[in-house]
Formats: C-alpha cells, structure tokens, sequence
C-alpha cells in the first residue's frame, strides 16, 4: 500500500545521453568494429534535452522544485551534464563507468540513482538516436516498479498524478499515472531553449556529484554484444526526368510498380 | 527452446504487422505460441488460430489488458514468459513500450528493431538512424526482441488449425489508468503495411495541399505520410509522421513531395523499393536516394501526375 500523501515541491530526476550531433553523418569503421567516433561533434541526445526542457518548464510553472540530471558514462559526458544545468538543472550526478555499456546495466545503474534519489518524476528521452534502442525509460519503470508513460507530446502534473498524453501508432492516447512515475518524451513535448551565456558561466558553479558503479551498488554484466557494424546496402544512383508524363512512364515499364 | 509472439490486435482485428513478427519466429526455427492478451478478443484468437505458423494461441482476455498497458501485460508476459528461450514483439509503438518493461523484469536484455536473424542468439539491426547496421549477440537466457516488420515477409494468414488456450488474468497494476484514445480515422491502407506511400513535407506549404497527395493516393490505393517538417507544421497529425522517430515504412513505391530528405526521414523509408522524389530543389539530399527525381513545382506536377495515373 501506498501513503498517499502529495508534497508539492516535486524533485524532478532527468537522465541525458552524450551522442553523436544528430546532424553528422557516420561513418562505419574499416574494421567493421564501430562507428567512427573520433573527433566528431558530440552533444546532448535531442529528445533528453526535450526532457530537461519539460523539466525546467515544471519549475518555472512552480510544480517542481529540484531538478537533478544524471549522466552514465566516461568524464566526457560531464560536458553534457553541464549544458543541462545551464538550461536549468539544479544539480548534476555522473556515473562514471566506460562506454558502451548494454542497456541493462545503464537502466540498473538509473534505477539505483532513481532509489538513491527518491524523485517524484524520472523523465527521460524516449531514445538516443545512435542505439535508436527505445528501451531505458521502460527498463527504469520496471525495475524501480513504477508506472510509465512513453512517447509524452504532453505532460500534466496536478495532484499527485501525472497526466500524459502519447503519441501512438493510430494517433494519441492520454494515461493517468500515480507519481512516483516515470515519462520518456517525444519530439512534440515541447521546443527546448538555448542555454544563454551568464547561465552557461552559472552552470560551472553548480554541483556535480561523480559516482561509480560500486557506490550504487550495482554490479555490471555484459549479455549483449556487438559483434560487427556494416554499411547499409547503398542504393544505386537514380535518373532525373523532366516531365510528369515520362515520370509516369517509367514506373508503369521501367519499374513497373504502377 | 519455444519462442512466444506478442499479438498485435486492436481487441477486433489482429495486425498485419504480427505476421511479419512471426516470419522472424519462424526463421528462429521452433515452436510459436502466440499470445492474446486484450478485452473482448476471441475473434483476434480466433484469426489467429488459423495462422500455420503457430502451434498455439494463448488467449488473456480481461479487462486489465483492454489498452495493453505495459505495466498488466508486461506482468502478464513475465508470468508465463520464462519458458520461452525468445519472446517476440513487433516493433510498433505497443511491443516498444511492453518489450524493454518484459526484459528488465526478467532480467536480461532487450533487443530493438531487428532487420535479420542470423543465429538463434544473433540478430542485425539499424543504428544511427539506419547509416549502421549492428551484428548483436545475445548471452541471455531469453531473448527479448521486437521486430521490425518491413524487415520481414509476413507468413501466411490461412491454412492452419492451432488450439486456443485460456489464460486467467494475473493482478492488475493500480499505479496507471487508461483515460482516453484519439485516434485519427482513414479508410486509407495502414502507413506501415501499405505498397504505395505519398509524402508531403514543408513543401507542400499547409495542411491543405495534402488533399493534392489525398487525390493520388486515391487513385492509387496508397497511404499518405509525412515528413516531421510538415507535422511540427501542423499540417498534419503526427501519426502520419514517416522517419527515425515516427513509422519506418518499405513499400513498394515511395512518392517524396516537397521534402528534403533528412538523414531522420530516410531512415524511415529508404528501403522501399522505388523511391520517387518531386522537389524544386535539385540539391535536395532526397535526390541521392531517389530512383526517378523530378526537378520541379509541386503545385504544377501533382495535378498533372493525377492526370495521368
């Protein structure tokens, strides 16, 4: 059973993903062991910033008070948790481990930061576009036994209950879910901000808390493996054509596909 | 190991994105009991039954399951799912909000959006919005995996006779409620399951100009979608949305109209089998994919291309 007694200043925990700027092309590497990464523009996943947006606008709107944003992964990712302050966190954790962790074990090690913290909220984006996984959010859910909403275009917070709305394969679905709870966000949630430059010098006074994988407890297996990364087949270069009419034709005889 | 097959239904008609969940069973090569969990279902179970690919139906009807929220069906599927060595779901937005919730509970890890099977442990799928696709190998004692369905042929609908079993429902889950559903209506083919798609994108300047793609898809019994440019745009709802984070779509003719051709949008349709672009742009990245491209107004070619069909 649970107390249902409602605080109203909320603590808010955002989870963000250092990932490869969504505007950079890839490149597999010759070894086919990876994704080139060396040397290329990193930045916060764009659907977590939709979620420290929504974060920042529950603040302003005096529904949350405390707004903590968490990062797994090497020092590098500190470079984000700071973006996420400047934007308006309050306070920032990272859980320092190496890279390429399988989803598993980054969804133990928040669930770990969700039981240290005790949020009311856990907002997350609802994937990072270079595992284009889709998994954490629903993986946190189940192992701090929360209920989820994934895919939120619209998030209301108002008596203890979060109100969301989803976009799903036919259109929209809106749920009621008791708080503690746990949303992932879809592009539509909102339009996130800039950071502006005294807020980005501001940020580098706020706190920063590193943790390890020990101090949370959590142990890390490795069950999901990459063993390869390919090319995509690349599509053979197409013809222009210069009218409508021979656009028509060339589908009906050449392609045959109308 | 037997593998289990999360059906996708909507309490009336199973989803023709199950049968392509159950080519990926099948090239796993063992038994598939395919499970229906919803409310007011037994038609679905019934369709289902006639499915070759399965050997058995499970059927969860309760009012818990109506919506298929993750937290009931997810407990659902881990109460019967540790039998099972893999447990499918399509990789629509239901098997991805109950897949990862399923694997978590079980402990293991949660395989997205697998394109092939290469081994009963091994799988590939797309990353980085489908630039890469990953060789994955999975050390867990199940495999949790959603599928996805224009990555593979759908199995025959017809010509088996499987048993149709009763499940009871375990507990609810009281922490979520279903309020409402708003779904868009169209007596157009489903986005994902259609052989023609049309797509419209900023190009097509407001909402409605879509009816200028609406008057060629009628004529050519195609779906229309449409790129993020023209949702945030609010031209159309976001179901229609085609890319990365909306449908991935593989029909047999593509038909892109005033859209760019982002790397987020083609990873939603680059692997249909044409792929025509109408752009005024001739440097639109569109182009570099497109099998047949015209340069030009949209405005003069849609009129003069449903003139035509």
């Amino acid at each position: 059973m649970r107390v249902d007694i409602w605080v109203e200043e909320m603590k808010v925990l955002v989870a963000v993903k250092r990932v490869i700027d969504y505007n950079v092309r890839v490149r597999v590497k010759a070894d086919n062991s990876d994704v080139d990464l060396a040397n290329t523009k990193m930045a916060i996943n764009p659907f977590c910033e939709i979620a420290v947006e929504e974060a920042v606008r529950l603040k302003e709107k005096g529904v949350a008070e405390e707004i903590v944003v968490v990062s797994i992964g090497d020092k590098a990712c500190q470079e984000q948790l700071r973006t996420a302050l400047a934007l308006g966190a309050d306070r920032a954790i990272q859980v320092d481990v190496a890279d390429a962790m399988d989803p598993l074990s980054i969804a133990k090690l928040l669930s770990a930061v969700v039981a240290k913290e005790q949020p009311d909220l856990v907002l997350l984006g609802k994937q990072a576009i270079d595992s284009d996984n889709n998994q954490t959010g629903q993986m946190v859910a189940a192992l701090s036994k929360l209920p989820q909403a994934t895919f939120a275009s619209e998030l209301i917070i108002a008596d203890g209950k979060a109100t969301v709305t989803r976009e799903v394969d036919g259109g929209l679905q809106t749920l009621e879910l008791s708080l503690p709870a746990v949303v992932t966000t879809d592009l539509r949630l909102n339009e996130p901000r800039y950071a502006s430059l005294p807020n980005i010098m501001k940020a580098k006074r706020k706190p920063l808390e590193v943790l390890s994988a020990d101090d949370l407890g959590v142990s890390i297996s490795q069950k999901l493996k990459t063993v390869r990364v390919d090319n995509p087949p690349s599509r053979t270069a197409g013809v222009k054509v210069s009218t409508v009419a021979e656009l028509v034709d060339k589908l009906k005889n050449e392609a045959k596909v109308l | 190991m037997s593998i289990l097959v999360i059906a996708e239904h909507d309490n009336h008609e199973l989803k023709p994105v199950t049968l392509n969940t159950l080519a990926a069973a099948e090239a796993l090569g063992d038994e598939v009991t395919l499970l229906v969990a919803g409310q007011g279902c037994q038609a679905v179970a019934e369709a289902a039954s006639h499915i070759p690919a399965v050997t058995k139906v499970l059927l969860a009807d309760s009012a818990d399951y109506q919506h298929q929220l993750a937290e009931s069906l997810a407990d659902l599927v881990v109460q019967i799912g540790a039998q099972f060595g893999h447990i499918l779901f399509a990789a629509t937005t239901t098997g991805k909000n109950v897949a990862p919730r399923v694997a978590a509970l079980l402990d293991v890890n949660q395989i997205s959006d697998i394109v092939a099977v290469e081994g009963s442990d091994t799988f590939r799928r797309p990353i980085y919005a489908g630039n890469a696709i990953a060789t994955v190998q999975s050390e867990d004692a199940i495999k949790v995996i959603t599928v996805r369905g224009t990555g593979f042929d759908a199995v025959a609908a017809q010509g088996g006779s499987a048993p149709v079993e009763a499940l009871s429902a375990g507990p609810g889950f009281e922490l979520s409620r279903h309020v409402e559903d708003k779904l868009a209506e169209s007596d157009r083919p489903d986005l994902t399951a259609a052989s023609v798609v049309i797509s419209g994108g900023r190009g097509m300047g407001n909402g409605d100009n879509f009816q200028l793609l609406d008057a060629i898809a009628d004529k050519l019994g195609a779906a229309v979608g449409a790129s993020r440019a023209a949702v945030d745009a609010g031209f159309v709802p976001n179901d229609m949305q085609v890319g990365q984070t909306g449908k991935i779509v593989a029909p047999q003719l593509y038909i892109a109209v005033g859209i760019s051709g982002a790397i987020q949008h083609l990873a939603g349709m680059k692997d249909s089998k044409v792929i025509v672009a109408i752009n005024k742009d001739e440097d639109a990245p569109i182009f570099q994919v497109a099998d047949y491209g015209l340069v030009g107004d949209l405005f003069e070619a849609l009129p003069q291309l449903e003139a035509e069909l």
